[in-house]
């Protein structure tokens, strides 16, 4: 899918950290193109490496105890050949953050102006009036009521719901072609959640950027992506667009995740559990499907030895080809091992 | 008769404010609410956060004063202390906590901190202990070797179920379980709450299930109260909470649940906004002019609504023609 409107290519990324003087993989050798006005959500449980590709991509490791591999390849450049200096000029004018919890993310000690134009310091050279300008601008554009008083309020005075907002317009304040929400809304509640998402849409549209949706919330997803990457262990099961994802998912770890959500129409049964954990790090296995262990009564050779992607459709990829029989336990015409 | 009646609680906190420190107001954290739970049913209690869900839990447990209003368990009000004692109260309620991590003793071994309610209240000797241990880490699905863990070495999931093996220790009649979920991932999610109900299954225990997750509590209660700033602004049934909400609050916390089905998100959404519009334009119909909810008035055997009577039957009647 090369195509001129992917402006963020990233290409095998490897990022690896260093635990007890060893070196193990956090992601391995990740593919995903993001295009303009598009919402691109990457979904999985904890511990499968979400949070390390944005951190990756924004490059927030320190290379002392990481070794990343790979390219990124962002309007033309290879974001991982930057030094810190270039990579700055990068950060938070044409890449910006949203992170989870609003409150850690601001400086408790600085009013909500002053920490929104503290990016435009650095990275424009407009007026102290024409700051204030474009502050009152983003607060009013996030959706808060009065941004008058909300600018020289501080984050403490603000409900959650409030200072989300005011991350998101630190966030956009520059413009960013590229913004990366890492589990925007997970501390908010169902009614804000839903405001929140709104505005992220909102601002996506008349930006025309590019945004990558980090989530283990599947509902947020099938209501706010164009696309679904699903990530486990590190790697990229599935990929496709949303509907390609909730109509026709075919990696059994997909479907394992559908299954276990509490729906309308499981109301009085027990919900489906996914068999033992997601390996640690160390426990990684170099070869084979990692999703397998948790899939025992599929038999082994229907296992890829290095299992690859498998185009099933225009834009929908899957790992390994497991999933071309797979059958849950309790489905008729199910195989075991 | 109901296992707990929840009558007219009220829990208040003063503000005290000038140089004397005097009571100048309070904070209405729970304002008058009212509701039963039955012995072996999962009653559900859903809020927005600061709505009084929490507060509610702990004055059931007894970890908040009171400040009016009784709770009848098994007819005996255990707001009074010398109640809770004489009945063995605390030993027939427990709680699950949201936060397995800060729940559980960082310096103690699984053993003991699920012993910890057995030497409290039933006096084993060492044998006894360990073989009632060992069965309720069985019936949580956890191995013998976890036993002289520390809560650090396990998962969220399984620190989760050594929690829900503590609460259960006691053979209790009443689990209050706060957001016991909440900040699980999807398939652990799934695990812990068929542990609860498998547990209530075999020991008939019944639920107080505090949540701000209307998929979760769809799953898990047979009846549910909607809370909203310290009043409960809607009681019924699961049917009647999902497929015939009356009041607008309800309305708007289902429309803001995200569906999965992505072909119908535009439609979703549609009526989301709209229902979001409703709630802003009308807020005075459903709320009286201090912006505090109505009392309850019932409009069918189950389902019950924070409304003045004359638009509640009307709503009501209005549905009823719907549906017929």
């Amino acid at each position: 899918m090369e195509t001129a409107s992917n402006f963020l290519n990233i290409k095998d990324v490897s990022t690896a950290f260093k635990i007890n003087g060893q070196f193990y993989d956090a992601i391995s050798h990740i593919d995903l193109q993001v295009q303009h006005d598009e919402i691109l959500a990457i979904v999985g449980e904890s511990g499968c490496g979400k949070s390390t590709l944005a951190t990756t991509i924004m490059g927030l490791h320190d290379p002392s105890e990481t070794k990343i591999s790979g390219e990124i390849d962002f309007e033309g450049t290879n974001l991982l050949q930057l030094d810190d200096a270039d990579y700055n000029q990068f950060r938070g004018a044409k890449i910006g953050m949203i992170f989870q919890d609003p409150l850690s993310a601001l400086n408790p000690l600085k009013r909500i102006e002053d920490q929104i134009s503290e990016v435009m310091d650095y990275h424009t050279k407009l007026t102290k009036e024409e700051k204030h300008d474009r502050v009152l601008q983003l607060l009013d554009e996030v959706g808060i009521v009065n941004p008058k008083r909300t600018a020289r309020q501080f984050p403490h005075e603000l409900s959650g719901g409030m200072r989300q907002r005011v991350i998101i317009a630190i966030a956009i304040a520059c413009k960013p072609d590229l913004i990366i929400a890492d589990e925007p809304t997970t501390a908010l509640d169902v009614t804000i959640q839903a405001q929140i998402l709104d505005v992220l849409r909102a601002i996506q549209k008349e930006n025309h950027a590019g945004i990558i949706l980090i989530t283990h919330d599947l509902g947020v997803v099938a209501e706010t992506a164009d696309r679904v990457a699903v990530m486990y262990a590190g790697q990229i099961v599935e990929q496709g667009t949303a509907e390609q994802i909730f109509n026709t998912p075919e990696h059994p770890y997909t479907r394992s995740l559908l299954r276990s959500m509490p729906q309308r129409d499981n109301e009085n049964d027990d919900l489906y559990v996914i068999d033992g954990n997601v390996p640690s790090l160390q426990k990684m296995p170099s070869t084979g499907d990692r999703f397998a262990p948790r899939i025992p009564w599929v038999p082994a050779e229907a296992h890829e030895a290095n299992p690859t992607m498998h185009e099933v459709a225009p834009g929908h990829e899957v790992r390994c080809t497991c999933y071309k029989h797979f059958k849950f336990p309790d489905e008729k015409g199910s195989v075991t091992a | 008769m109901s296992l707990v009646e929840i009558k007219d609680l009220k829990v208040h906190y003063p503000i005290r404010t000038g140089f004397w420190n005097r009571i100048t107001d309070s904070v209405r954290a729970v304002d008058g609410i009212t509701f039963n739970i039955e012995a072996g049913e999962t009653y559900g209690l859903v809020g927005e956060s600061g709505s009084g869900k929490s507060t509610t839990g702990k004055s059931v447990v007894g970890l908040e004063k009171v400040t009016s209003g009784s709770i009848l368990y098994k007819g005996v009000d255990i707001t009074k202390k010398a109640n809770r004692t004489k009945l063995d109260y605390n030993q027939d309620v427990q709680m699950i906590f949201q936060d397995s991590l800060s729940s559980l003793n960082p310096r103690k071994r699984i053993e003991d901190i699920i012993a910890e309610p057995l030497r409290n209240f039933e006096h084993l000797s060492k044998d006894e202990e360990k073989l009632r241990v060992l069965q309720l880490l069985d019936i949580v699905g956890l191995d013998a070797d976890a036993l002289y863990k520390y809560p650090h070495q396990f998962s969220g999931g399984q620190r989760q179920r050594i929690g829900v093996a503590r609460a259960v220790a006691t053979n209790p009649k009443l689990i209050i379980a706060d957001e016991p979920v909440s900040a699980l991932d999807l398939s652990v999610q799934a695990q812990v709450l068929n542990f609860m109900k498998k547990i209530q299954r075999e020991f008939g225990i019944s639920y107080l299930f505090i949540s701000h997750d209307l998929g979760v509590v769809r799953h898990m209660c047979n009846n549910i109260a909607i809370m909203n700033r310290g009043r409960l602004v809607e009681i019924g049934t699961r049917d009647d909470i999902y497929n015939n909400p009356l009041h607008i609050y309800t309305k708007r916390l289902l429309a803001a649940i995200p569906e999965t089905n992505v072909n119908q998100r535009m439609a979703h959404r549609a009526s989301r906004l709209a229902v979001e519009k409703i709630y802003q334009e009308q807020q005075s119909k459903y709320y009286d002019e201090n912006g505090e909810a109505f009392p309850l008035v019932q409009v069918s055997p189950t389902h019950s609504v924070a409304l003045p009577e004359t638009i509640a039957k009307q709503l009501a009647s209005q549905e009823g023609e719907v549906q017929a």
